[in-house]
């Protein structure tokens, strides 16, 4: 009796602890999620998402320029990236005799866990110092550099969650293997794909340092991709390490967009693949 | 036997052997070429990190450069790596200790404990975690987490340790709040979602036959636990460490920006360190000499081989698991 | 679909069909932000719109690099370049470069001593003495004699430098390097060095190092003396050659630019002959191009002119908006280096700096 009372007892503790740790492991979020909305959601203004950043000392002024920035080179990154990616990730999941595929999907998962900064080094060297400027464009480099292998990954697990009858059924048909897998296949694992393709850009949005030599900063707004761009996390970081309140509180503005772009998106890709 | 017929209209509308056998040709070397781009790109990365940094590393040699201890840009033009290293080293592999038990509990508890409502919420969030850009954490850091430190661990315990342990002292560090203390709980937090997603997937894998025979023997749910669960999930968790450990390493902002940057050896536990990340994003804007700048492009050289060298264990770990799991 | 992608055509277009407007890029030292945005926000309004000018401070080493590898169109830095670099450049694109001076500034020792009001004089043997290591508390016989009547306590002495390269830091070490053979051996000038001191903290940007020093009771930095002022750090006086203790107040920085300056404006004013002058003082510069057209990053002859008369307003209108912004105007003899050094300019062979400035 009394081993199987130290046992419940044991249960007990043990649920106590697992407990503890959990509400340890989702602490960090919730506090900067807490200090976030209540240090920046001052800042969130009208101003702060139209109008470009004031000279120091003068109050007011938002990221306009940064906000844009990040939606032109995120975008256009996602242009890049995308092909390269979904072509990748149907080689690893349609093609699973391919003599490639080991060493892809190595140093696609490699790749993956690269710090980001070295990528932007990269495309400092292709892009950057050959065209003699920065720009947005080479942010975007990096920017798609940064998702291939996310897509490329999410896309092949998604791809082979797709039944095998759907392949069968095709190829019994008489459809050559291509057609099964563009006009099968893929529209099949259509919200997969698209979660992937939403949560490659919220991670590469959210990268500040392989856009320091890349896309630069720019304190005006510019739709020019040739020019040097602004970013919000490039605008967080130079804001946050500065030494003025009034850009501290925006700093914060600027990691409640952030945050909530992460949100909407993690938000909108389950929406997507609950609906099928 | 109906079947001449309908034979016949299937065999007219088959398409031509071309569009079969020439359309998969075609779209197999598509696809090939594109998703050549990763092996591409990470050829890319690894040449020209080297060209860039080759000047400094040939002048210090493979190893010297990366055993020196100096980091001189200024005075002897010597630079050797070490320190960073080590910092990588340290920051990474303690961030791990701490979060791999919290990852670990949060794991089981929505796996075996939580009603379904409130496990999918826990996972969303710690999912979320994943996914806060680098320099949010960053800002937390500097305006949250490291005053907070100072004011409730460094500085009492360096006041405590003047007084009564002064031989600690040097241990402990300049309790500034920025340093390698607050580096490690900020990694800590970040590095948590990563370990928790592949435990709770391979938790998730094991055998309803073998957790209900444990129950059925009257087992405790943590006796369960112990002894058909976590070994059947052994080797996601280490996968999830394992990955959890290759992304530490390169973790950047969040960590330049409370680290506080400390180049001499030996580190202290609450003062100054330096990452390998940090020191690149840190140095390379300022760096005119070109040896200075090559020594920071050298770091990110040794930094793709460390990263490549984990991560690559990392993903064959992961994957030995995965077909494992299939087959079964 | 479809009529998303024709209107974003469309006001791309319309945005980028420019109305002839230049745009300049530049990037360089934190120092002079504040005083260089409110210059560029103020010129667009004084050249209609047309002159957008995107300035990054990613520091003064930083404006140094991208100078020289010509992804920018101008740098700006604590320190000109020194004769290595003014012969590598000239040789390796054909221009020589210009140091223009635009702003004086100061470097300032900040410090946190818990019950200590009054401001501390230091000179520049005990503040290399400090910096090295050699001092380790405050109450140390060479701080007390130059503070007679301040009661100094046995703290010791945490010394916060720049975590970051800094051309804050160039201008600190070149003072000490001057006044203190051993920190000249040891340690030497740079944007960053090796700290010496066992009992030191690296602290990131101005922000970082004050940070630093407000936190901790016995710690003693050195900041730009406007970010000092404005985030209202004690800071000490330091003495200069004369012999005088100075306080970094903004004509004694001017002051100490009133030395003989060099045809180039190249010059470290640190440990400055001034009599008047605030010992770690320091121009900084606008690091240009004297031909233009050898500088990738300049695209036409619009964007060359454009640039020239803004050049030339920096250093001659936009002074006026120096000193609100607790900033030193240059002095009349380095706006008239300034003016020649940009009426030496030319674009193509053309002498666009001489038409502009008007000598």
């Amino acid at each position: 009796m009394r081993n199987l009372q130290a046992r419940y007892t044991r249960d007990r503790l043990i649920l106590i602890v697992v407990i503890a740790g959990t509400i340890l492991a989702a602490l960090p979020l919730t506090l900067v999620l807490g200090y976030a909305l209540v240090n920046g959601f001052s800042s969130l203004n009208w101003d702060f998402f139209t109008k470009g950043p004031k000279p120091p000392g003068e109050l007011g002024g938002g990221m306009a320029p940064a906000i844009v920035g990040t939606l032109i080179i995120t975008g256009v990154g996602l242009l890049m990236a995308t092909p390269f990616g979904i072509a990748a990730g149907i080689l690893l999941a349609e093609y699973p005799d391919n003599k490639l595929n080991p060493t892809l999907r190595l140093l696609s998962d490699t790749l993956n866990g690269m710090p980001a900064i070295l990528k932007g080094l990269l495309a400092y060297v292709l892009v950057v110092k050959v065209q003699g400027s920065f720009s947005g464009f080479s942010g975007s480099l990096a920017m798609a550099f940064i998702m291939i292998p996310i897509i490329a990954k999410t896309t092949e697990s998604v791809l082979k969650l797709v039944p095998w009858n759907i392949r069968e059924a095709g190829l019994a048909l008489g459809l050559p293997r291509w057609r099964v897998i563009l006009s099968l296949v893929l529209p099949a694992a259509r919200a997969g794909v698209v979660t992937g393709l939403l949560l490659a850009t919220a991670r590469a949005a959210g990268e500040a340092a392989p856009l320091i030599f890349t896309a630069f900063g720019n304190s005006l707004l510019t739709y020019n991709l040739s020019q040097p761009m602004d970013a919000l996390p490039l605008r967080l970081y130079a804001y946050a390490i500065s030494p003025y309140e009034d850009w501290h509180r925006q700093a914060w503005a600027a990691a409640v967009v952030l945050l909530g772009l992460v949100v909407l998106t993690s938000l909108l890709a389950r929406w997507v693949t609950r609906g099928r | 036997m109906q079947q001449a017929p309908v034979q016949s209209s299937i065999i007219k509308q088959q398409p031509s052997a071309i569009y079969r056998v020439l359309g998969d040709r075609i779209f197999l070397s598509v696809v090939l070429l594109l998703a050549l781009s990763i092996v591409a790109l990470t050829l890319g990365l690894g040449y020209y990190l080297y060209l860039g940094g080759s000047q400094t590393i040939n002048k210090e040699g493979f190893f010297g450069f990366l055993t020196g201890t100096t980091w001189d840009p200024a005075l002897k033009l010597e630079f050797g790596i070490w320190p960073f290293v080590l910092g990588t080293l340290i920051t990474s592999l303690a961030a791990l200790v701490v979060s791999v038990p919290v990852a670990l509990a949060a794991a089981i508890f929505t796996a075996e404990y939580a009603p379904r409502w409130l496990a999918g919420f826990i996972n969303y969030l710690v999912d979320l975690m994943a996914a806060v850009p680098s320099v949010v954490y960053g800002i937390w850091g500097i305006f949250v987490l490291a005053p907070f430190l100072r004011e409730i661990i460094y500085l009492p315990a360096f006041l405590w340790a003047a007084e009564n342990a002064p031989g600690l002292s040097p241990f402990l560090g300049n309790p500034a709040g920025y340093g390698m203390f607050t580096g490690i709980v900020i990694l800590s937090s970040m590095i948590i979602p990563f370990t928790a997603a592949l435990s709770r997937d391979a938790i998730a894998l094991v055998p309803a036959a073998q957790r209900e025979g444990a129950y059925a023997l009257g087992a405790t749910r943590w006796e369960v636990m112990q002894t058909v669960i976590l070994p059947y999930a052994r080797g996601g968790v280490f996968a999830g460490a394992m990955l959890a450990l290759g992304r530490a390493l390169g973790e950047t902002m969040a960590v330049a920006m409370v680290i506080g940057n400390g180049n001499i050896l030996p580190y202290t536990l609450f003062g100054p360190a330096s990452t390998m990340p940090a020191v690149i994003a840190l140095e390379m804007k300022e760096a005119v000499e070109d040896l200075h700048y090559s020594a920071i492009i050298g770091v990110g050289f040794y930094l793709f081989l460390i990263a490549f060298i984990v991560n690559a264990a990392a993903s064959y770990l992961l994957n030995k698991l995965k077909v494992g799991d299939q087959r079964a | 679909m479809r009529k998303l992608l024709i209107a974003t055509t469309a006001l791309l277009g319309l945005a980028s069909s420019g109305l002839a407007q230049v745009n300049l890029t530049g990037a360089g030292a934190t120092f002079p932000f504040p005083v260089l945005s409110k210059y560029f926000d103020e010129y667009l309004r004084v050249s209609n719109n047309q002159v957008r000018v995107n300035y990054q401070s990613i520091g003064s080493g930083g404006g140094q690099r991208q100078f020289i590898e010509q992804t920018v169109h101008f740098g700006v830095s604590d320190n000109p370049f020194n004769d290595q670099q003014m012969a590598d450049i000239r040789r390796n694109t054909g221009s020589p470069a210009l140091n223009i001076p635009f702003v004086l500034g100061a470097v300032v020792p900040t410090y946190n001593l818990p019950g200590v009001t009054q401001r501390l004089n230091f000179n520049g043997e005990v503040l290399a003495d400090i910096f090295l290591g050699n001092i380790k508390t405050w109450n140390d016989p060479a701080i007390a004699a130059l503070n007679s009547g301040v009661r100094l306590p046995a703290l010791p002495i945490t010394v916060v430098h720049r975590s970051d390269g800094s051309g804050t830091t160039f201008v600190w070490t070149d003072f000490l390097s001057k006044v203190s053979p051993e920190w000249a051996q040891k340690v030497g000038r740079g944007n960053s060095v090796n700290w010496i001191p066992a009992n030191k903290v690296g602290g990131r940007g101005n922000e970082g190092v004050a940070g630093v020093v407000r936190n901790t009771p016995g710690a003693i930095g050195y900041n730009e003396v406007t970010y000092a002022i404005q985030n209202r750090i004690q800071f000490g006086a330091v003495q200069n050659r004369a012999g005088r203790f100075m306080v970094a107040e903004l004509p004694a920085i001017t002051a100490a630019a009133n030395v003989v300056l060099p045809g180039d404006a190249r010059v470290s004013l640190t440990n400055t002959q001034a009599v008047d002058g605030y010992p770690v003082s320091s121009f900084a510069y606008l690091l240009v191009y004297e031909q233009l057209d050898k500088n990738k990053a300049f695209k036409s002859e619009a964007e060359a002119r454009a640039f020239v008369q803004l050049l030339k307003w920096m250093v001659t209108d936009a002074q006026k908006f120096n000193e609100p912004l607790t900033y030193a105007r240059i002095t009349d003899a380095a706006e008239a280096r300034a003016l020649a050094m940009i009426s030496r300019i030319t674009f193509q062979g053309k002498p666009i700096g001489r038409e502009i400035v008007g000598r």
